[in-house]
């Protein structure tokens, strides 16, 4: 690892002059106009190359359109698209002209993405095709009012209910640059609430310009760096590390319209990639796929390798030496492209024994840890020396503490910086319990070692996040199981009942409390796979308990969750109590 | 010009003998993620496998959020 001050080829423009990502992406897109800044290949195809210079171009043409129907400062606009190039088009069309990005996830379905739509009052939608056809076919649909409907990828005579082509919206002439402070809002990102709460996260261009200077303090870009982009751009790690971070140092990002493993894995060696993220999920995907290509070794080259791999090991113990692991394991780095220098995981947490895996090998991954109310990333691994059991320490400027530790030292996680997002839109109870006294509560379990870095043991809050790095709330998906015949039910994740110090292998299972005489048959067992099976596979329970009292409630009514759970946790164990479905 | 039904069971051939359930186990409207136990990276190797078998490209976006058979067999008809 190499810092931005050590190392010569960073160029990247000085955050710490700028007032908005707009007024930085601008400089930067005037700095580096000759350098790749986008590269988009569909399978074998490459679809476009394009220079900062193009982008400016072909972004302030977009601007200039959406100024003329009455876009303006403040105002919001909506992206739902899969990564693409004219996903960060689009976000720099929207901080030019001094508004308001909500980057919606296009994984979610129609009817989640219009509530969201309709949460966060967008005046303008930049959509695909395909996306905008099933939000057109949501229940309420005609009462979604979107002043401007943008999708990309239109077949040529579909019926696109209003909207407009993505071709279609262009201008002519420069348009007006409109400056914002940092304290202005930048962006509403959605961490989570498609069922039940929203929760907006309101992130300022403060936040993101210090995050953007921390983040790349460490691990900085330089024009020539390519930046494989596959977590989705909505999420705050991709539109950070993969947009933004990349943009202000003149770097490019390489966006891939399928994600079929055997794609991604030539996109590495075509591109010569320098960084990606990955979700533990790919990252499992790609050691089995490694762990296969060592076995099918025959004998003595097997035997080879494996000596190479523990000279490796040896000579790289106390700290990396990437071109020493290149020369060593070359077959392994080359089907890596030879350029890759790390790889980021985090979100879900990674499990230690895959992140040694790579390692050994000379790939460093580095694991860290954020969430979206505080930026991006509040801790990261720096390699100094590499760490498998944790997800790193603290980035510059953020100051992170253990509440109430117990006798291990383990406690909630609270963090305090300025990448912390100022609330959440239209939630000021919300925000008094996430936010206090300046101290942002993760609502994660976690200790510090000897030597600063965190480890984290499991969560306070009721939620899991997938292998696929899902936030999923159980309260977000209990409307999936409205009307199974029983007196009343409720969802959680496991572990909040049975805290266990892991966060490996988190989930949702729903507890039942029956009429009286009833018992659980096997119908019931088929309508509870025929609602799991109309959710995303993320957000699926797996296990069910059995409960013969009513629950507690509020006054009006609500479950009360955290009274349920300790009644259930002091009633049951885990193991008598949680049957699969 | 294959049926719908052709194809409905030419997938299912297919997923059974690439994940190696039996045929008879799995059926058309089944949750295939559930059936296979497989995770959505290897839903994205059953549509490679399909693609090839059919001779047909399916953009991510066409199955997303495709669960069962026989939405897979629809929007692989839609492509034919």
């Amino acid at each position: 690892m190499m810092s931005s001050k050590s190392n010569p080829k960073v160029v990247m423009i000085d955050l710490s002059r700028q007032e908005s990502l707009g007024s930085a992406l601008r400089e930067a897109l005037d700095k580096f106009s000759d350098e790749i800044c986008l590269i988009e290949a569909d399978r074998e195809r490459e679809n476009h190359r394009l220079t900062y210079r193009q982008f400016k171009e072909m972004s302030l043409s977009l601007a200039g359109f959406l100024q003329a129907r009455g876009f303006k400062a403040d105002s919001r606009a909506a992206i739902i698209m899969t990564n693409q190039s004219r996903w960060p088009i689009s976000a720099y069309a929207i901080f030019h002209s001094g508004g308001v990005l909500v980057p919606l996830d296009y994984k979610l379905t129609a009817s989640e993405q219009a509530a969201l739509i309709r949460h966060c009052m967008a005046e303008v939608l930049i959509t695909e095709y395909h996306i905008w056809r099933e939000i057109t076919q949501t229940a309420d649909f005609e009462s979604l009012n979107i002043g401007t409907v943008i999708v990309t990828d239109a077949p040529k005579k579909a019926d696109l209910k209003g909207a407009l082509r993505w071709e279609d919206a262009r201008s002519e002439g420069e348009p007006a640059f409109i400056p914002r402070k940092r304290s202005d809002w930048a962006c509403i990102v959605y961490s989570s609430g498609t069922g039940g709460r929203p929760k907006g996260c309101i992130l300022t261009h403060d936040n993101y310009l210090e995050q953007c200077s921390s983040l790349t303090a460490l691990y900085p870009f330089w024009p020539g760096v390519r930046y494989l982009s596959i977590l989705p751009t909505n999420h705050a790690i991709d539109f950070m590390v993969g947009f933004i971070g990349p943009f202000v140092c003149g770097a490019s990002v390489v966006h891939l319209r399928t994600l079929r493993p055997e794609f991604v894995r030539e996109a590495f060696p075509k591109y010569r990639i320098t960084y990606v993220a990955l979700v533990p999920l790919i990252l499992k995907n790609l050691q089995a796929g490694l762990e296969q290509r060592f076995a099918d070794l025959p004998p003595l080259r097997r035997f080879i390798f494996n000596r190479l791999v523990d000279l490796n090991k040896a000579l790289t113990r106390k700290r990396p030496n990437l071109n020493l692991s290149r020369k060593l394991l070359k077959p392994v780095h080359a089907a890596f492209g030879g350029e890759l220098t790390a790889v980021f995981t985090g979100g879900a947490f990674s499990d230690p024994k895959m992140l040694q895996f790579f390692y050994d090998l000379g790939i460093q991954v580095g694991n860290g840890y954020g969430l979206t109310e505080a930026g991006t990333a509040i801790t990261l691994n720096d390699f100094n020396p590499f760490r498998a059991d944790t997800v790193g320490k603290p980035l510059p400027g953020m100051e992170v503490k253990i509440l109430n530790p117990d006798a291990d030292g383990i406690g909630q996680v609270a963090v305090r910086s300025r990448t912390i997002m100022s609330h959440y839109l239209d939630d000021p109870e919300l925000t008094a319990e996430t936010i206090v006294d300046g101290w942002l509560l993760t609502g994660d379990l976690g200790r510090f070692d000897s030597i600063g870095h965190l480890q984290l043991f499991g969560r306070v809050k009721n939620m899991i996040v997938t292998e696929e790095g899902k936030n999923v709330y159980p309260e977000d998906i209990e409307s999936a199981f409205e009307g199974i015949p029983v007196k009343e039910f409720c969802v959680f994740a496991a572990n909040y009942i049975w805290p266990e110090r892991s966060m490996l292998g988190e989930k949702l299972i729903i507890v039942l409390n029956f009429e009286p005489g009833q018992e659980f048959t096997e119908a019931l067992r088929d309508q509870l796979n025929s609602r799991n099976s109309r959710l995303l596979n993320f957000k699926r329970i797996s296990g069910y308990v059995t409960l013969d009292s009513d629950f507690p409630r509020t006054a009006s009514m609500k479950i009360k969750r955290y009274a349920l759970a300790e009644e259930i946790r002091q009633k049951f164990d885990r193991q008598s109590a949680l049957k699969e479905l | 010009m294959r049926t719908i039904d052709e194809i409905i069971d030419e997938i299912l051939t297919l997923a059974a003998t690439h994940f190696k359930v039996s045929r008879e186990d799995i059926t058309p409207d089944d949750d295939f993620f559930k059936k296979l136990g497989i995770d959505s990276l290897q839903a994205l190797e059953l549509l490679t496998r399909l693609e090839n078998h059919f001779k047909v490209e399916l953009p991510d976006y066409e199955v997303q959020g495709v669960t069962d058979f026989r939405t897979l067999a629809e929007r692989i008809e839609a492509r034919l």
